[in-house]
């Protein structure tokens, strides 16, 4: 949490409340009753969300939202590595969601590791006959023709759930048969209000069917910890993997990135949970806490000032030999951080920048931007809870304008207004955007690029930063004649 | 203890090197594949999409159209997402956002609200609904729901709606493309027939073809030939739009006038037999003039059929300009066979690029020798096969209809070829057996630009002709030893 609250030249509470009022004028009468409470100034002051938040989407105004399939399987189950994960259902949300959210693995495709597309590929007859028998087929089929993975999981897509087809039972029976876990995931797209329900459903089935079904084989130690909400973007998970086990601590399992399923299942013996994206994992710190006492901390590994910070933070649960190991660590990186700074701050400083992502990165890398000397003039959130936005408001200037799962419509508009320098989002804006001339970067994906965690991620941030706001392909955009 | 599964509780375990390397090898043998082939249920790694993208595609190809998906939210945005990573375009499209409560009480209010909020935001000159998997299961009346919006007002009565019931669960995104093409003609047309009106112009449709490229070319192509045309549900300026400061959230599409006028045409071409066959069923039976339906002009023959027919169909000769164009293509071909000719492939691909695919290697001498079809017919097959049977090059390849990626992975390290050519999403497969990946079609996720490219018409012959046999020198040069690596090629 920054200590001081900042703010931009020309924002007020008063002049975003304008810009929100006149986005807002287009809309019809409910709709505008419905949007209104989810658009405000940031109270920075106040420590607490602005806005309200995990509400159902107003049909028609073009959500950037997905779905509870696309978060279990984008997110929480899809990244393990060693596992087979199956779309159940109709072929396209299992083709749509091959590959494209750049959850790398490590291992050999299609023997250790199998990041592919597994579907049962839905027909009309399936529909109408339901979809169990088949799914017992395909069970036995992905055990046979890949022996060595570790557990299957079943994720569940619209029809499965409206046919009324009980996986569940099927699923329990096979692993009995096959001896290795198989674990239904009811995650029918049409649950819940985003991706977020996803998220909370696959903890929900890790927590029933995974943890404490493995023990580690070696011994226990005090630095033992597992790696919470990362998932290996572009190669996230061995950039801030390599940093904790630089400070001396043990990442026995990471959740989920490039993640291991019998890790995964002995997470339950570790000593704290560092968890990254909150949004998406924080259910199941919860129970780990309750259930076996061990604590979790949430970290920041976006930009050296929240990577020292987070790093201290992590210190203080351990000894003296991890809080040595820190200091070392930071008194090694920091001059390079600095060297970066340096290069790239000229370039970027009081360049203005939006965000609008998932759940969490907004305001995990506003930070981030801010090493660059860049300030954050809107964010918001696809997916955000309440206590996301609490977290958000102390890290954003003051006034500047919070947007919860706004439409493209509001987006532009308020795009239009703060005459950004650059914004950070999906797929689905990176190219509207771009046409007016605007810089931008996929804050998703890391645009192809990546890692963006850890020292080794920051430089590969701010050299994609300074290429997008300053390429000069922006100055031929408008043509001389 | 959280083990609902009542597996016993063990170590974590390491799965010994050998066994991997054990596994590694078996994934590549005669026996694997076998086993493989016997699949009955599990789908791995599918190459086709389902219905609901092709008519989002279909539906951007008109003037002024708002794609609207009736159905949950996050199927607009897969459909949305890959349209933008294929193109590296905007693909703006709403949904009603469907969720628990629409699987009880159906999804009218949704889509009530929907095209409400979509009309006053977006300002469409029509809005083109299709369905995903949720209202199709629950048995959603659209026709009834639709007037229903226009009688309670939430939309302009005179704003056109077409719909679409596009279920996931059946055919694929060439099978949703024809849905929507159906309804939007369907729909502009209504009570625009007029007797003895000639508009005197050729309609065009390009089937489910996601380059733009080719519809830049069949406008290049009627141009040269000087003869009027409407390309119907042309997406070429909305997935090619200029960057120059401003978003047009409609970048193109056909004029919707000209759509509606298009049933009083003086002759009509569907092309892609296979992603078209309701609506040109439909048009048959319904728009004035004459009506043809053609294979992708991919190749010499085919795009001389293409050529010749619309010489026949609207009385001209071939204007000098397409004859050289022409002539330029097979000195291509000419001069660069050597570097393609005896070389085995493996293709996949809806059936419309595969024709085509087909027809253009066995003209260069090469050997379509895997041929496979993720959904395919019967009829597709004879197709395909009478193409082999018409060329000694065809001898010994073989149709693998309704199969997968991983089906394709066993046939390229088993019975090895020099390159596949597919989309993206090969690149796997191609990796494991060594050899290039042609990225044609679609989706192209990991190479920029591919898409402006036209792979139809001359041009088309010429682009991949290019591609390909500089790939085969380029992989001479990088793997040849020192004494053989030599300034000509």
């Amino acid at each position: 949490m920054s200590d001081k609250i900042r703010t931009i030249d020309g924002i007020t509470k008063e002049s975003t409340q304008a810009m929100i009022d006149d986005a807002l004028s287009v809309y019809p009468e409910k709709a505008k009753k419905k949007r209104a409470p989810h658009l405000a100034p940031n109270d920075a002051a106040s420590g607490c969300a602005s806005v309200k938040s995990n509400k159902k989407t107003v049909p028609g105004v073009m959500s950037a939202r997905g779905c509870a399939y696309a978060g279990a399987k984008g997110v929480v189950w899809g990244p393990i590595r060693d596992m087979v994960h199956v779309s159940h259902g109709p072929v396209g949300c299992g083709w749509y969601s091959w590959g494209t959210r750049r959850n790398l693995m490590s291992g050999i495709n299609g023997v250790t590791q199998f990041g592919m597309q597994f579907t049962s590929d839905f027909q009309e007859k399936d529909i109408v006959y339901g979809g169990d028998k088949k799914l017992d087929t395909l069970l036995h089929e992905a055990h046979d023709l890949f022996p060595l993975a570790k557990g299957i999981s079943v994720l569940s897509e619209c029809p499965v759930g409206l046919i009324g087809d009980d996986i569940n039972s099927v699923t329990k029976r096979v692993s009995k048969e096959l001896e290795i876990p198989i674990i239904p995931c009811n995650c029918e797209g049409f649950r819940g209000v985003s991706q977020s329900l996803g998220h909370h459903i696959s903890n929900d089935s890790i927590r029933d069917y995974i943890i404490e079904t493995r023990e580690f084989a070696e011994p226990s130690t005090p630095y033992d910890i597992a790696l919470i909400g990362d998932y290996n973007i572009g190669g996230d998970v061995w950039s801030a993997k390599s940093l904790l086990e630089e400070i001396g601590l043990n990442v026995k399992s990471v959740w989920t990135g490039d993640g291991e399923l019998e890790k995964i299942a002995a997470t339950h013996t570790v000593k704290l949970n560092l968890i990254h994206c909150y949004r998406s994992m924080n259910y199941m710190c919860k129970v780990m806490e309750e259930k076996y006492g061990i604590p979790w901390l949430e970290f920041n590994f976006f930009g050296p000032t929240k990577i020292r910070e987070s790093l201290r933070a992590i210190a203080e649960r351990f000894d003296d030999v991890i809080k040595e190991k820190v200091e070392l660590a930071i008194a090694k990186y920091e001059p390079i951080m600095q060297a970066i700074i340096d290069e790239y701050k000229p370039r970027l400083d009081k360049k203005k920048v939006m965000l609008l992502v998932g759940g969490l990165r907004p305001r995990h890398t506003i930070g981030a931007y801010e090493d660059l000397g860049m300030d954050c003039v809107g964010s918001g959130y696809e997916f955000a809870h309440g206590d996301d936005y609490d977290r958000t408001a102390p890290e954003m200037p003051d006034a500047t304008v919070v947007y919860d799962d706004p439409s493209e419509y509001e987006f532009e508009k308020f795009a239009h207004a703060l005459k950004p320098d650059l914004i950070g989002s999906g797929i689905k804006e990176k190219y509207v955007f771009q046409k007016m001339g605007i810089p931008f970067r996929q804050m998703h994906s890391w645009d192809y690029s990546g890692p963006y965690h850890g020292y080794q991620g920051f430089e590969i941030f701010a050299r994609d930063v300074d290429m997008a706001v300053n390429s000069p392909t922006w100055k031929l955009v408008k043509a001389p004649f | 203890m959280a083990n609902l599964l009542g597996l016993e509780v063990k170590k974590v375990t390491e799965t010994p090197p050998e066994e991997v390397e054990r596994v590694q090898n078996w994934i590549n043998s005669e026996e694997y594949k076998e086993k493989n082939f016997a699949r009955q249920a599990l789908v791995i790694n599918p190459a086709h999409a389902c219905q609901p993208l092709g008519a989002q595609l279909c539906a951007h190809g008109f003037e002024g159209t708002l794609p609207f998906v009736h159905g949950s939210q996050g199927c607009a945005s897969y459909y949305r997402s890959t349209l933008n990573r294929h193109f590296r375009e905007p693909a703006p499209a709403v949904s009603d956002s469907m969720t628990e409560d629409g699987a009880v009480f159906g999804g009218q209010n949704n889509l009530h609200e929907g095209l409400e909020n979509a009309y006053a935001l977006y300002k469409p000159k029509m809005i083109a609904v299709f369905t995903s998997c949720m209202p199709e299961v629950i048995g959603d009346d659209l026709t009834a729901f639709i007037k229903n919006a226009k009688q309670k007002a939430f939309v302009p009565k005179e704003l056109p709606i077409p719909y679409a019931n596009t279920p996931s669960f059946n055919g694929t995104h060439i099978h949703g493309y024809d849905s929507m093409l159906y309804s939007i003609l369907h729909t502009l047309t209504e009570g625009k027939q007029i007797e003895g009106r000639c508009t005197g112009k050729l309609n065009l449709i390009a089937g489910c073809d996601f380059n733009t490229g080719d519809y830049r070319e069949y406008k290049r192509i009627l141009k040269e030939f000087g003869i009027p045309y409407t390309l119907l549900a042309d997406i070429g300026d909305t997935f090619e739009s200029p960057c120059d400061g401003t978003y047009n959230i409609y970048a193109g599409g056909t004029k919707l006038e000209d759509a509606a006028d298009s049933i009083n045409g003086k002759a009509t071409i569907a092309i892609g037999p296979y992603a078209t066959p309701k609506t040109f069923g439909w048009i048959k039976d319904t728009y004035s003039g004459k009506h043809v339906t053609m294979p992708m002009p991919m190749g010499i023959e085919k795009t001389d059929a293409f050529i010749m027919k619309i010489a026949e169909l609207f009385g001209k000769d071939v204007p000098a300009s397409l004859k050289n164009e022409r002539g330029r293509a097979v000195d291509a071909m000419t001069d660069s066979q050597q570097y393609m000719h005896g070389k085995k492939f493996a293709v996949y691909g809806d059936p419309d690029y595969l024709m085509g695919y087909v027809s253009f290697l066995l003209e260069m001498g090469a050997r379509p020798h895997h041929i496979l079809c993720s959904r395919g017919s019967k009829k597709a097959e004879k197709e395909l096969q009478a193409l082999l049977d018409g060329s000694m090059y065809g001898t010994g390849c073989k149709i693998y209809m309704n199969k997968d990626l991983w089906h394709l992975r066993s046939l390229v390290v088993t019975d090895p070829v020099d390159a596949i050519i597919g989309d993206t999403h090969g690149k796997f497969a191609a990796r494991d057996a060594k050899v290039p990946l042609f990225r044609f079609g679609f989706p192209i996720f990991d190479r920029v630009n591919k898409h402006r490219y036209p792979l139809i018409g001359y041009q088309g012959v010429v682009n991949m002709v290019t591609e390909i046999c500089n790939k085969f020198i380029d992989i001479k040069d990088e793997t040849c030893e020192d004494r053989f690596f030599e300034m000509m090629r």
